[in-house]
């Protein structure tokens, strides 16, 4: 029922941030999705980071490709621009947009149908290119919209609801991610939003491809007793390898963590991420490493999260091309068109 | 023998061995002088060891069609030796290397043997050296047999090699070794001779690859995405080069943005995303890439995103001939996407209109809001042709459509971005970024009400087809008008032509009319058609279609989509490959109108009203 419109009463008591907005602010419309679905958490976990950092949302714009998941920027921040492309083909159309005007926040949501299966040229493409933008791929394991096929994220061990063995085993995209050299990588589980909230919060912050694989249960198709991507297993074997805090601007580092456990990651606008180890192997910008404990905790069976890797230091696609630091889409036409005198010089090459 | 100054001469090389860049010497030294010249490359889709063809009509000013026959052939390609003296037309000459003479057994030919290996190996040390002058020694025998201004050929290679002087030297004695062997050895000039032209001399002589790719510059284009295929590379790569040189800021930034794709999917998407934020962004392919692109393009129409695309077609079904021209995607271009789905088309017919058709494809895909194929083709977009020169007004403004900024938007109530406001079908758009509260819409593939809102009301999703048809109907009245010539007033018979049959359509007109058949003609230059299309049906009982495919696509084209009856509609169908003669196009009419009752009557008819 996407025609309903959310009432917008205003409560007078609700928080506003530095831009005078409050979260109603931040929302969409009523999500259509099936009640549970970890998506809409993941809706939530976006229109909380997007408050709390006074992002005008204007200027961000939401694109994604097909699914349940792919339906959501529909549900979060009605001031954005939306494009809900084809499916497994939102990378090129962030690619476009981005190049177009690079001023913009691009935020992308797909599934693990989405970008895993049909979207997997694309989505490496995407991470080659250095796109700056968000990746998002809300991960349940399988294609919701479609009712329940395995999806290629799928683990091996992980049956389907009617009992089905799953042949093959699963792509791990932050592994994948991190191989084709994205800049920032990290898991998180729409089941904790303490975890997700600051991720998201840093990955938008960030000046370069920032990839998060959120695991989101599927409440209809694989939420079962032997899924992997269930909320009881996630829950049960999630291993976080840090806790992030997001630092605004000029704001003061308050929180206090052991010596040699805490590491600064200072981000493009000023702002600063701080990181709390959780786990003595674990170094956020070694990706080697990172990529290790990924397989091995894979093997014992363990949901790695957090943010995985983080290079400080990476250049985006523009930089790449050495494109101009004006959006593209406002250089005016006088000065992209050479006029006649141009022409005629041309002409005599042709003579 | 009788002397002939419209001749046709043919290049047999092996492919990759240097004689692309002689040949086209030879070509230039002649559009120079003043002549009309027709080059056509004729090559495989090979990059070293395979046999190429490069054949080049000489004629009088203002010839740009093909014609049957070689008068000369320069058989440089031992593998293909029967294959091109069988060719030569009876009374006509053979050139060819005799460093290892050959029993040859036309008799009604003359033989030119000419030993420029061995001249080669004489003065040349490299091999590579060795190989590549012997092209240019060939051209130098040309200028002799073929009465050619030498200062013009001389001046061509200094043209050619300016900035790279080494290599002047070597080649302008290679051109003065052929030419002097042929003063010594041959009875020069041939009867077969240039007659310098006193031609128009403003004039060019390029691609339209690359004055489609300069359109481009010149309409704004600042995001390319593309994805390497014959013929439609070169288009691309000339944007990048052109557009690297002409687009710096004044930090030395670049104002453009060339992207490479992954395939051809990635490359519309691209094209579409940049469109959707705001600048202008094409990409260019051909008949695979077309196929390829087929989801994006019904994405496109239906969620109204401006965006220009290049089909340099070539030879189908599949891969087909990739280094064959052919006109054959005239229907899935069409109707490109599933679904209701209906293109914008234009057909440039020379380089010339290349670069036109592409300024003006940016202002339809803005204005229209959709996308816009400019359907070239391998003959026009990599042979180089003779044209006009290319012109630009610097009062001609550029068409952004209906786009609504901040301020427009603070003076609306709200917005609705697929609400026909005007009752053009055309609606108002936003871009990402422009306002804090007002114009933000969630672009969609899935059917959606005027506030770009999902629906599965299909009444609303009804409407909205409906008002896509308005907007294709307002398109027709901003198409490219198609350019009619009468040859008799009254007359009948008439042919529809698009694209690179122009010129062997024209001149086929003028022998026809020398026979005493006076045919109407009209070049169409879009689709949709407009009325002018209906029009010119009306006033003709009989008119013929030349097109370069198999099943007669465009005259398909014509009955469902300008309601013309197919009785009127004779097909004149070619899909070997080859850019058309006139012969050709004129012997298939005449065949028509010879043996078909009804075209005769036709005939009869005109006859009677003259
Ligand atoms: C070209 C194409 N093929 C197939 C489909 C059908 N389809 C829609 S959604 C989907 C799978 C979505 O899975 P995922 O991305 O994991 O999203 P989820 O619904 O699980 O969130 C498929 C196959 C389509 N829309 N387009
Ligand atoms: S089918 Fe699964 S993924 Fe789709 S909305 Fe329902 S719970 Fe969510
Ligand atoms: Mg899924």
């Amino acid at each position: 029922m996407t025609y309903m419109k959310k009432p917008s009463v205003r409560h007078p008591d609700l928080p506003k941030n530095e831009l005078g907005l409050t979260r109603r602010d931040y929302e969409g419309l009523v999500s259509t999705l099936c009640a549970g679905c970890g998506h809409d958490s993941i809706s939530a976990a976006i229109i909380e980071a997007c408050f709390e950092l006074d992002l005008p949302a204007h200027r961000l714009a939401k694109l994604s490709g097909i699914g349940c998941s792919s339906k959501t920027p529909t549900y979060f921040l009605n001031r954005s621009h939306g494009f809900n492309s084809v499916h497994g083909r939102m990378p090129s159309i962030a690619t476009g947009a981005n190049l177009a005007n690079r001023d913009l926040i691009y935020l992308g949501v797909s599934g693990d149908g989405d970008t895993a299966s049909i979207g997997l040229g694309q989505f490496c493409h995407a991470v080659r290119r250095r796109i700056n933008m968000v990746y998002i791929v809300e991960n349940n394991g399988t294609y919701g919209l479609t009712k329940g096929q395995f999806s290629a994220t799928n683990d091996k061990v992980s049956q389907s609801k009617k009992g089905e063995a799953n042949l093959f085993e699963a792509f791990d995209l932050c592994t994948l991610a991190i191989q084709l050299g994205a800049g920032f990588v990290g898991r998180g589980f729409s089941g904790d939003k303490g975890q997700l909230v600051p991720l998201i919060k840093a990955a938008l912050r960030y000046n370069g491809f920032a990839f998060l694989d959120i695991i989101s249960p599927c409440v209809t198709f694989n939420d079962h007793e032997a899924s992997t991507k269930s909320y009881g297993y996630v829950r049960a074997h999630n291993e976080a390898m840090d806790r992030l805090d997001f630092v605004p601007k000029l704001q003061e580092i308050t929180a206090q963590y052991e010596e040699g456990e805490t590491t600064s990651v200072p981000m493009h606008d000023g702002s600063m991420m701080r990181l709390h180890k959780l786990d003595k192997d674990y170094d956020p910008r070694d990706a080697d490493n990172a990529l290790a404990i990924l397989r091995k905790r894979y093997e014992r069976g363990q949901v790695v999260t957090g943010l995985l890797y983080v290079d400080d230091d990476e250049a985006d696609l523009h930089e790449l091309l050495n494109t101009t630091k004006e959006p593209m889409n406002a250089v005016p036409m006088s000065e992209l068109c050479p006029g006649s005198g141009e022409l005629e010089k041309i002409n005599k090459d042709f003579r | 023998m009788k002397r002939s100054f419209d001749f046709v001469i043919k290049f047999a090389n092996v492919n990759g061995s240097g004689s692309a860049s002689a040949n086209l010497l030879f070509a230039k030294s002649l559009f120079r002088m003043g002549l009309g010249v027709v080059p056509k490359n004729i090559f495989p889709s090979n990059i070293q060891g395979l046999p190429t063809w490069y054949e080049v009509r000489v004629t009088q000013a203002g010839r740009t069609a093909r014609r049957d026959g070689v008068d000369i052939m320069v058989a440089m390609n031992a593998q293909t030796y029967s294959q091109d003296i069988a060719e030569i037309t009876a009374g006509g000459y053979l050139m060819y290397d005799s460093s290892l003479p050959r029993p040859f057994s036309r008799k009604d030919i003359t033989i030119l043997g000419m030993p420029i290996a061995r001249m080669c190996a004489e003065v040349y040390e490299r091999p590579r050296e060795r190989q590549l002058f012997k092209n240019v020694v060939y051209v130098g025998a040309l200028t002799a047999l073929l009465d050619m201004d030498f200062d013009v050929v001389k001046q061509a290679v200094y043209d050619r090699f300016d900035g790279k002087d080494h290599l002047i030297g070597p080649n302008i004695k290679a051109l003065e070794m052929g030419r002097e062997y042929a003063l010594k050895n041959f009875d020069c000039p041939l009867p077969i001779r240039v007659k310098p032209g006193k031609g128009d001399k403003d004039r060019i002589m390029v691609t339209g690859n690359e004055a489609a790719a300069l359109g481009c510059v010149y309409a704004g284009a600042t995001v390319a995405a593309w994805y390497p295929i014959t013929p439609s590379t070169s288009l691309a790569e000339a944007f990048e080069r052109h557009a690297k040189r002409l687009r710096v800021d004044k930090d030395g930034k670049r104002q453009v943005a060339v992207i490479q794709a992954e395939d051809e999917l990635a490359a519309i998407g691209m094209v579409i995303g940049a469109g959707w934020n705001g600048v202008r962004a094409f990409t260019s392919t051909s008949g695979p890439g077309i196929s390829l692109m087929s989801e994006f393009m019904g994405l496109a129409y239906f969620a109204e995103v401006p965006l220009v695309l290049f089909d340099v077609q070539r030879g189908g079904p599949s891969t087909g001939m990739p280094t064959r021209t052919q006109q054959s995607d005239i229907t899935t271009c069409a109707y490109a996407s599933h679904g209701d789905t209906k293109q914008v088309l234009l057909f440039p017919a020379d380089p010339k209109e290349c670069f036109d058709l592409t300024v003006e494809a940016f202002d339809l895909a803005e204005r229209l809001q959709t996308p816009v194929i400019v359907m070239s083709d391998l003959d026009i977009g990599m042979n180089e042709w003779v044209t006009k020169p290319l012109e630009w007004d610097d009062a001609r403004a550029h068409d952004r459509g209906k786009v609504m900024d901040a301020e427009m938007l603070d003076r609306v109530e709200y917005f609705g971005r697929y609400w026909d406001v005007d009752g053009d079908g055309i609606p108002y758009r936003t871009l990402p970024g422009t306002h804090p509260s007002k114009g933000a819409f969630f672009t969609r593939g899935s059917s959606h009400d005027n506030f770009a809102t999902y629906t599965e009301d299909g009444e609303v999703n009804a409407e909205n087809l409906d008002r896509l048809t308005r907007k294709f109907a307002t398109a027709a009245n901003f198409m490219p008008k198609p350019v009619i010539r009468k040859s008799g007033r009254s007359s009948k018979l008439g042919i529809i032509n698009f694209g690179s049959t122009e010129p062997a359509v024209r001149e086929a007109c003028e022998l026809l009319a020398r026979e005493g058949y006076k045919l109407n003609t009209m070049r169409l230059r879009a689709f949709p058609f407009g009325k002018q299309v209906t029009r010119f049906a009306d006033q003709h009982e009989r008119i013929f279609v030349v097109e370069q495919n198999r099943d007669a696509q465009m005259r398909s084209l014509l009955m469902t989509e300008a309601g013309i009856p197919g009785e009127k509609l004779v097909p004149v169908l070619n899909y070997d490959g080859m850019p058309l003669t006139a012969e050709w196009v004129k012997n298939q009419i005449e065949a028509v109108i010879e043996t078909d009752k009804s075209v005769a009557a036709a005939m009869q008819l005109s006859m009677r009203a003259m």
